[in-house]
């Protein structure tokens, strides 16, 4: 259950992001999540919805945008789509293999509602 | 996280530790927001990554988006980078040991520290979400350990461990253990500022566990595979074993070992020893660089 601190994480960027903004509430957080990092969404909802309550974020929707994952092959070079952090290049057969794309938890963006003075 | 100082929600204990933050506040969200569902748009509702995003309704909404581009761990990142830069700054070498509940971490830890003591310093911080029976045990050995109690949190991060070297200042061109909660799957994700990562196997688990847990085996350098002192009693087939990790993990260094019957322990050690010989080489490089770089300046100066 990592998610309970991955949600604290976040809500920390976000409330961040938020005083610097002025923002009164945060309507939308829109998350990358690597299909190799091992995150749970839905478990990241439930926690981050729990984690943000009775703050600037409290009630945010959550907007998940998958990236793939992706890795090359160390041994031949081969770029190869990756759906687990381990396999076998299909052209040399080797284990060798190194994620590029997917690997990743971030915070890209959110949407802010700030007061009439905007 | 705690957004005051940055440490993890309300029950991380640190045992001996007065943590309280200023306002007396405890993060506790009671969990009455049970299970009424959040209309958390994950299927199809917005995609922010192809299209017009950006785009609302003008008029009436006075939202707008705001870039934030950051890793959700850039925090706890953050903090590992500055224990790295305390062990390397003392030429202390620091190991993450990690495993699933009961396969011998401690056991081998004492073991490891018995063997090793006499020849260096050594501090332990021990990680489990309640009792201080695991520091209990390391104390008895004679070293300085310090347990942290997680509380309903599944690892340790880097803001526990810079705590923790608060605490326990470990001595320059020492040894720092580390052994995490017994967990497969969250440690993996959370750098402590360690120089490696030691999986623990034991023969007593299942051949495919680095199969079914790959995080944690990628992240690891070694694998420690356990009580194989047992080995004739059990059908456990350690070459398989092996070859799972190395799928997941193909520069894995395996090493074979019984924590109760210590065989295999003398590879460990060495292992541990050749690395912590490297760590103190490249402090003192350090030190004798900065050292030339004094006489340099000193001589400039004199010139002058």
């Amino acid at each position: 259950m990592h998610e309970m601190s991955l949600a604290e994480g976040m809500l920390q960027l976000v409330e961040e992001a938020a005083r610097r903004e002025k923002a009164q509430r945060v309507k939308t957080i829109v998350l990358e999540i690597g299909q190799l990092a091992s995150v749970e969404t839905s478990a990241l909802e439930f926690c981050f919805a729990a984690v943000a309550a009775g703050g600037p974020a409290s009630g945010a929707r959550l907007v998940i945008v998958d990236v793939p994952g992706a890795g090359v092959c160390l041994a031949c070079g081969r770029q190869l789509a990756m759906d687990s952090l381990f396999g076998v290049c299909p052209d040399c057969g080797s284990h060798r293999l190194q994620a590029t794309a997917g690997t990743e938890m971030r915070v890209r963006e959110m949407e802010v509602e700030t007061g009439n003075t905007d | 996280m705690c957004t005051v100082c940055g440490c993890g929600e309300g029950e991380t204990r640190i045992e001996g530790d007065e943590h309280v933050h200023a306002d007396g506040t405890l993060h506790s969200h009671p969990h009455e927001h049970g299970h009424h569902h959040h209309e958390h748009g994950v299927g199809g509702d917005l995609d922010f990554g192809s299209g017009p995003a950006h785009a609302h309704a003008p008029g009436l909404s006075q939202s707008r988006m705001v870039r934030i581009e950051q890793d959700i761990l850039a925090k706890n990142n953050a903090y590992a980078a500055e224990n790295r830069r305390y062990f390397d700054e003392r030429g202390i070498f620091a190991l993450n040991l990690v495993s699933g509940p009961g396969s011998g971490k401690t056991a081998l830890l004492i073991k490891t520290i018995e063997l090793l003591k006499g020849k260096v310093a050594i501090s332990v911080v021990e990680g489990d979400q309640q009792t201080s029976n695991d520091a209990e045990r390391i104390r008895a050995t004679g070293v300085p350990a310090l347990q942290i109690n997680t509380g309903k949190g599944c690892h340790l991060d880097g803001h526990m461990i810079g705590h923790a070297l608060e605490r326990l200042r470990p001595a320059e061109e020492s040894l720092f253990l580390i052994e995490n909660v017994g967990n497969l799957v969250c440690p993996a994700a959370f750098d402590l500022g360690e120089h490696h990562k030691v999986a623990i196997l034991s023969v007593t688990e299942g051949e495919d566990k680095p199969l079914k847990y790959p995080d944690m085996f990628r992240a690891a350098e070694v694998m420690l595979l356990n009580k194989c002192d047992l080995l004739p009693y059990l059908d456990f087939d350690a070459d398989l074993a092996e070859a799972n990790a190395r799928r997941v993990n193909p520069d894995l260094v395996i090493i074979r070992v019984s924590a109760s019957s210590g065989d295999g322990l003398s590879v460990w050690l060495s292992w541990i020893e050749a690395r912590l010989e490297a760590q103190r080489g490249k402090r003192s490089t350090t030190v004798d660089a900065l050292k030339a770089r004094i006489a340099e300046l000193e001589r400039q100066l004199a010139g002058k």
